[in-house]
Parts: structure tokens; C-alpha cells; sequence
């Protein structure tokens, strides 16, 4: 649709995908080096609704109109952690990340040179805010994403179910690449899936919690050592809820052992405290008294008791903690 | 048996096909390792598996892939071989004379659960420390196969963590540091004679000695000018210590001390702060009581500190009392507070140096006032923006539009700063 009805025109970007931060990248230089005002763009990525009035315009066919009334400024020398930036930004959900990309960028080239080094400034602040929300993201994203194994498929493959806040699956995936370059494996979230054969990355449509693969046997002992490397007389759940939001938790294995845990800590350390010596154990018995020669002795002697032990694991003693 | 963990959720009957006799030596042995606090995965130079045939990647930047209810991070996979121990130091649940439940992981086992976690993404790799059995070059070497065997026949690219053993020799330590990413030796007390008391098997000069052993292979392996090509790797994150909080009377003085003679003598990559924990089957001679958390968290504070804010230890401990420090407040704003004669600080044209000495402002922060400060003066919502909160700046700083007169002065600002602190922390 177009407006003749006085400037200014409005122009709807479409990019291809929520996170499209190369699309973006181009057709702003061309609206930057057109001189197209901020206010005359309008971004759209897939999630946002249309603006009635503005004029569709493809990534593919980035003919920007000129606008003689405004010279084209040159093109802004962008410094690289601005760059870094806006590709964070790119992938957050708020619906104007990318017009206030274009506005920075608009304003850094009309006379406030400084401002992408100025995160004093609004605008700037704000765009940090969101860019760092996305890393933060992405980091939870390398962090808590959880593999389990394909049963029977050769060679091995594992898959992930993620919901992620923001658009951070491309983002991240860089990571699980270099990270395991020579496993098979699928990170599927609601919006969008990547597959990695060893060889090539390719990203299909997005999935369902339900289809997740079943749990393996390996959790078990992911929550064994989840349970036992947690120390009770030191119970601090703020600290562990701020950097392990219950957001996650759904799709954490070890999420449910964290009611019991905490509901038993106090009595759990209160016996600990409490609880009075026990006579040491007869091989160490020795190992305690003063002469070097009986201490020497105390050893040897609980050495060969401790591989005696390791021999016959299994039994007595790895039983003790059924109590 | 005095084990408390009677209620352990491990015990719940389990699916079929877990083998439970792997699932019982992993709850001992990681039960056993709980007490050393660090977990830390960075700092190893970056690499992937790419070009390799297995797994792992390292990129500077650890990553907790998990976190206990006691708020610690999960990082690596953090593990004795084997509980059985031949020493006696009465603050470990390991001691010779304790009667926790015993196990062993067979090198191949626990290479294997490595492995399968890694694949999994819970872990960043491993953590991996020993009682001492039969005798220190025979456990180190057990430690030293269980990396190699990670790097050499599985190609493991993921992170290793070491704790070696003080006694061993120095062979044992230099092929433990061409596998691992970090080593660690204990110093535990700060006190030699507490060590002693304590530890009897251990000696303080030993543990010293080991990590100037390490401290020198740190640096050949950094120093290209004598080949004029870079040596072998050797242990790229360093290495680090942990020292047991209120096991013994030392003070926060002296614990300071102590770090930062560790620091400078053999280039730490860091000091842990461990406060001493209620341990199953304790020691008559040491009795236990909840840990002192907050202290340990001061210490980190006043440690923060002395690496990267320019303070010597006596400035940190003078903000405290009789060598403790306060316990109510960060030692930065302690310190500040004794001192308000250096305040308030013009943000606008303050060095570097006396910018990160006022209470809220970080490194960080100081960096990006910097850059800001080149293009306009700055007022206080300026600074809000660049630093987060300025709740506890205000009576320290001058902006262009604020000036804290009457603050600085009032007697009660100590209480006031109290109260605002309470859910503010300067290292957020
Ligand atoms: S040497 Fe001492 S600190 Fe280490 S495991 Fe044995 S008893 Fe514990």
C-alpha cells in the first residue's frame, strides 16, 4: 500500500527470521547511506504485527528510495563491541530491538559520533540492558541445555529440549558445535530445531516438550552426584535460585531431588553438630598415637586394610549409608 | 554409624538397569569431595574438538552447569579416586581414623562417567583429587592415569582440574600439569603450627615447596626466549589453593597475610576460603558447629580486594577491628568509612585509582565511567545508568549535579549504609 498523503513515508522492513541480524545489518547501511529517518522505518521479524500504512519492502530486493531532502551521510566506522551488541540485541524478543538499532546508528552518523561508546546514554543503556538479558541467556543456554542418548540409533546420537527466553538457539549453537564437533545430536526448541551430523549444521522447524526423548539411566547418576556433592550445613537457595532461575527447572533432571534436599538440610546438619565421636576404626587406631615408629606401623596397617576394603567393595561397608 | 545420610535421596530405589554399585562409590566419593570449594572451569586456553576425534571445548569462560541448594556452582565433575586415606588431618571427613563409608573408583570406571556426563552437558570435565593410599607417588600416578588416559585415548578436550599431592615427586607433578588445566595443593591453615597440630602428617614447608615446584614450571612453560619456541603446555589456568576458615584461631589478618604471600610468592590463581563445615563422624578434638558463612564471604570480599582494587591487606584489615574484619559490612565500604577524609570523589575527574576505592563502584564501572566521562560530564542518573544503583555511591561521589554535603558527616551514616546494605553487594 502507499501513502501520497505527506511525508514522512513509512516503510515496513521485513527480515527473514526473529534473530536476522545480517538482514538487518544490510538493509540498514542502505537506509543509513539514504539518509531514511528512524521514525520512517518500520522492523518487522516474523513476530511483531504490520503497520497499516507502511510500504512492504523484501530483504531481497533492498531498493531504498532516496531522500533528496536529506543528504546521505557517510556510513558510521562501527566499533566491534557495538557489533557484538546489536547481534545480542538481534535476538531478543522485545518487538523495537531493531529500531533502536537503526536509531543509534542514525544518531551516531548525525552529529553524536561518541554515542556507540556511551553507555550512559539512554538508548545505549537500554540497548546494554537487552544485550546483556540475550547473553545472559545464551550462557544459561550452554549451560543448562541437557543431552540424553537416542536409544538404538548408530552411531550414538543425543538430543536436547530447550525453551529458551529470547531467540538464542543459532546464537548458542556455535558452541555445541565446537563443543561436541564429533557427537550427532539435536537441540530442539518451540520455535525452531538445529541438527548436527558431525559434518554440517542444519536448523528445521521447532518441536514439542512431549516429544522429548524418554530419560536414561545416566540421569540417575547425574542426580546421585547432584544429591551427594551438596554440603546441607550450608544451605543458600536465594544464591542458588538467582543464578539457577525456577524457569529452568522443568528441563533439569536434577530439578526434583531439590525439594527433598532442602527439607531435610537442617536435620541433616543439626545431627552432624551433634552427633558425638565414634571410636576410630581399629586399623587407624594407631594411626593417632605420637612415636613415628607406631604411626609408620598405624599406616601400613591401614593400607592393607583399605585395599583389603577396595577388594571387596560392594558390600558391608559402600552399604553403611542405607544407615 | 554416625553417617548423616540416612536421608539421602540416592538411596531411593531406583530404575532398572543403574548399576547400583557405581551409583554408591559415586555418592561416597563425591560426598568426600564436597568440602574443597573450588569448581572454577575457566581460564584454560580455548579449544574445541573440531580437529580432534573426541569431545570438549574450552573458551575461556567456565560454565556452571548446575547449582547445589547451597548456592555453589556445579562446574566440573568434583571427585576423590578413593576415600581411603592413610593421613589423619581431624577437619576431613577422610581421615584414617573417621568411619565414613569407603570406595574406589577404578581408573577406567570413572573415565568413562566422565565422559558419559560430558556428552551429556552436564559437566565442564573434571575435578579430581585422592586419599593418600600405600604412598603419595603411588596415588599421584593413580590421579596422573586417570588424565591421561582423558587426553590420550579418548582425545578429551574438556577441563581438568588436578589436586596434587605435596609429596610426591616432582615428575608425578610436571606429567599431572601436561594434563590438567589447573593443579591445586592445599595449604589448609594458615598457621605452620596449626598444620601441625591438625595435620600431623603434613607439613607446611612441603606444601610450599610443591607449589613453588609448580610456580617454576608455570613459568618455563610461559617463557619462549630460551628455545625461541614455546615450551610444552603446562597446567594454563594456573594453580590454587584453599584454605580452611575457623578450624583453628588464626584471624582474618593473618588468613589475608597468608593469601597474599601465596599470590606474590607463587603467582595463585586463586585462594578459596572454605569455612570449616560440620563434617559426618568428626573428631572429638575439633568440634564442630554451623559454618561461619558470612565470614567466608568477607574474606572473598577483602580478597577481591587486594587483587583488583589496589588495596594492601592492613588498609582492608584496619577497616575491621582487632584483625577481624566487619562483619556487617563489605570491607570497601569499611574501609571507606574510616577513611572520609578522601571523599567525596569527583567522578569527572578522579584517577582510576581513587575511583575504584569508593564503596559501589566496581571495575567494571569504573571502566565504562571512563569512556562516558570523555564525552560529557556526568550527572548522577548518568551514573545510575553506567554503574546499576547508586544507593551506596551517594555520599562518596561529586557529579555535576550532586554534591553530598551534610551526608559524608552525619554520624549515623554507618547505620544508614547498614540498613541500605542489606540487599545491596558491591561485587554484583
Ligand atoms: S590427606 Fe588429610 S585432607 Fe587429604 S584426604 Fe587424607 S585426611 Fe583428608
Amino acid at each position: 500500500m502507499n501513502r501520497h498523503s505527506g511525508p514522512p513515508t513509512l516503510h515496513t522492513v521485513q527480515l527473514q527470521r526473529p534473530d536476522d541480524f545480517d538482514g538487518w545489518r544490510l538493509i540498514a547501511r542502505q537506509h543509513l547511506a539514504a539518509g531514511t529517518l528512524p521514525e520512517s522505518l518500520v522492523w518487522e521479524a516474523g513476530e511483531a504485527t504490520a503497520d497499516l500504512f507502511s510500504e512492504p519492502l523484501s530483504p531481497a530486493e533492498p531498493t531504498v528510495p532516496p531522500n533528496p531532502s536529506r543528504p546521505a551521510a557517510p556510513l558510521p566506522v562501527v566499533p566491534r563491541a557495538f557489533l557484538e551488541l546489536a547481534r545480542c540485541v538481534a535476538c531478543h524478543r522485545a518487538p523495537d530491538r531493531y529500531a533502536l538499532l537503526y536509531r543509534v546508528l542514525w544518531r551516531s552518523c548525525h552529529g553524536e559520533s561518541g554515542l556507540l561508546d556511551m553507555p550512559s546514554d539512554p538508548d545505549m543503556h537500554r540497548l546494554h540492558i537487552l544485550g546483556k538479558c540475550v547473553a545472559r541467556e545464551r550462557h544459561k543456554m550452554h549451560a543448562f541445555v541437557r543431552f540424553r542418548q537416542t536409544p538404538s540409533v548408530e552411531p550414538e546420537h543425543f538430543s536436547a529440549w530447550f525453551e529458551p527466553e529470547h531467540h538464542t538457539l543459532r546464537l548458542s549453537s556455535g558452541f555445541f558445535v565446537r563443543r561436541f564437533a564429533n557427537m550427532h545430536w539435536s537441540i530442539v526448541t518451540p520455535e525452531e530445531s538445529a541438527h548436527w551430523n558431525g559434518q554440517t549444521l542444519q536448523f528445521g522447524p521447532g518441536g514439542h516438550r512431549s516429544n522429548n526423548t524418554a530419560p536414561e539411566m545416566m540421569e540417575e547418576l547425574w542426580k546421585t552426584y547432584f544429591a551427594n556433592i551438596f554440603n546441607p550445613a550450608r544451605l543458600k537457595l536465594d544464591a542458588m535460585r538467582s543464578e539457577m532461575p525456577v524457569k529452568y527447572w522443568k528441563n533439569l533432571p536434577e530439578a526434583p531431588l531439590i525439594a527433598e534436599l532442602v527439607h531435610n538440610a537442617g536435620a541433616r546438619s543439626q545431627q552432624m553438630v551433634e552427633a558425638l565421636a565414634s571410636d576410630p576404626p581399629r586399623y587407624a587406631r594407631r594411626a593417632t598415637a605420637p612415636p613415628a615408629q607406631a604411626q609408620a606401623q598405624a599406616q601400613a596397617q591401614a593400607q592393607a586394610q583399605a585395599q583389603a576394603q577396595a577388594q571387596g567393595q560392594g558390600q558391608g561397608h559402600t552399604g553403611n549409608k542405607d544407615g | 554409624m554416625n553417617s548423616d545420610d540416612n536421608s539421602s535421596p540416592l538411596l531411593s530405589p531406583v530404575a532398572n538397569g543403574v548399576p547400583i554399585r557405581l551409583m554408591n562409590k559415586l555418592a561416597i566419593l563425591s560426598d568426600a569431595a564436597k568440602y574443597d570449594a573450588s569448581c572454577a572451569s575457566s581460564g584454560a586456553t580455548k579449544r574445541d574438538s573440531l580437529t580432534g576425534s573426541g569431545v570438549g571445548s574450552t573458551e575461556g569462560m567456565g560454565i556452571c552447569h548446575s547449582y547445589a541448594p547451597d548456592g555453589r556452582c556445579i562446574s566440573l565433575l568434583k571427585v576423590l579416586l578413593t576415600n581411603f586415606c592413610t593421613f589423619d588431618c581431624l577437619y576431613c571427613v577422610n581421615r584414617v581414623s573417621s568411619n565414613v563409608p569407603r570406595a574406589r573408583f577404578e581408573i577406567d570406571e570413572l573415565v568413562d562417567l566422565v565422559l558419559s556426563f560430558y556428552k551429556r552437558n552436564y559437566i565442564e570435565g573434571l575435578f579430581l583429587s585422592s586419599g593418600i593410599i600405600r604412598d603419595p607417588d603411588y596415588t599421584m600416578e593413580q590421579i596422573v592415569e586417570v588424565a591421561r588416559r582423558l587426553r590420550e585415548v579418548h582425545d578429551f578436550r574438556g577441563y581438568i582440574h588436578l589436586k596434587t599431592i605435596p609429596e610426591a615427586t616432582p615428575e608425578l607433578l610436571a606429567s599431572a600439569g601436561r594434563y590438567a588445566d589447573r593443579l591445586s595443593i592445599n595449604v589448609e591453615l594458615a598457621r605452620p603450627d596449626s598444620l601441625s597440630a591438625l595435620a600431623p602428617q603434613k607439613e607446611a614447608g612441603g606444601i610450599r615447596q610443591a607449589m613453588a615446584g609448580i610456580r617454576s614450571k608455570l613459568d618455563e612453560s610461559r617463557d619462549r626466549s630460551h628455545s625461541g619456541r614455546k615450551a610444552p603446555g603446562f597446567s594454563a589456568s594456573g594453580q590454587s589453593t584453599q584454605m580452611i576458615v575457623g578450624a583453628d584461631d588464626a584471624n582474618d589478618g593473618e588468613l589475608l597475610d597468608c593469601s597474599e604471600s601465596l599470590y606474590k610468592g607463587y603467582q595463585l590463581k586463586r585462594v578459596y576460603y572454605s569455612a570449616f563445615s560440620p563434617i559426618p563422624d568428626a573428631s572429638a578434638a575439633l568440634p564442630l558447629a554451623p559454618p561461619d558463612l558470612n565470614r567466608e564471604h568477607r574474606l572473598y570480599q577483602a580478597d577481591w580486594l587486594m587483587r583488583f582494587y589496589g588495596f594492601a591487606v592492613d588498609e582492608i584489615v584496619a577497616g575491621g577491628e582487632n584483625g577481624m574484619l566487619d562483619p556487617a559490612l563489605d570491607p570497601k565500604l569499611a574501609w571507606a568509612l574510616k577513611h572520609r577524609e578522601r571523599f567525596p570523589v569527583d567522578v569527572n575527574t578522579a584517577e582510576r585509582e581513587l575511583l575504584l576505592r569508593v564503596p559501589g563502584l566496581g571495575t567494571r564501572g569504573v571502566d565504562r565511567l571512563l569512556t562516558s566521562r570523555r564525552l560529557r560530564r556526568l550527572t548522577l542518573a548518568d551514573l545510575g545508568r553506567i554503574c546499576g544503583s547508586v544507593a551506596r555511591m551517594r555520599p562518596f561521589v561529586v557529579t555535576r549535579d550532586w554534591r553530598p554535603t551534610a551526608l559524608l558527616d552525619a554520624g549515623g551514616l554507618r547505620a544508614q549504609l547498614l540498613q541500605g546494605s542489606a540487599q545491596l553487594s558491591l561485587f554484583d
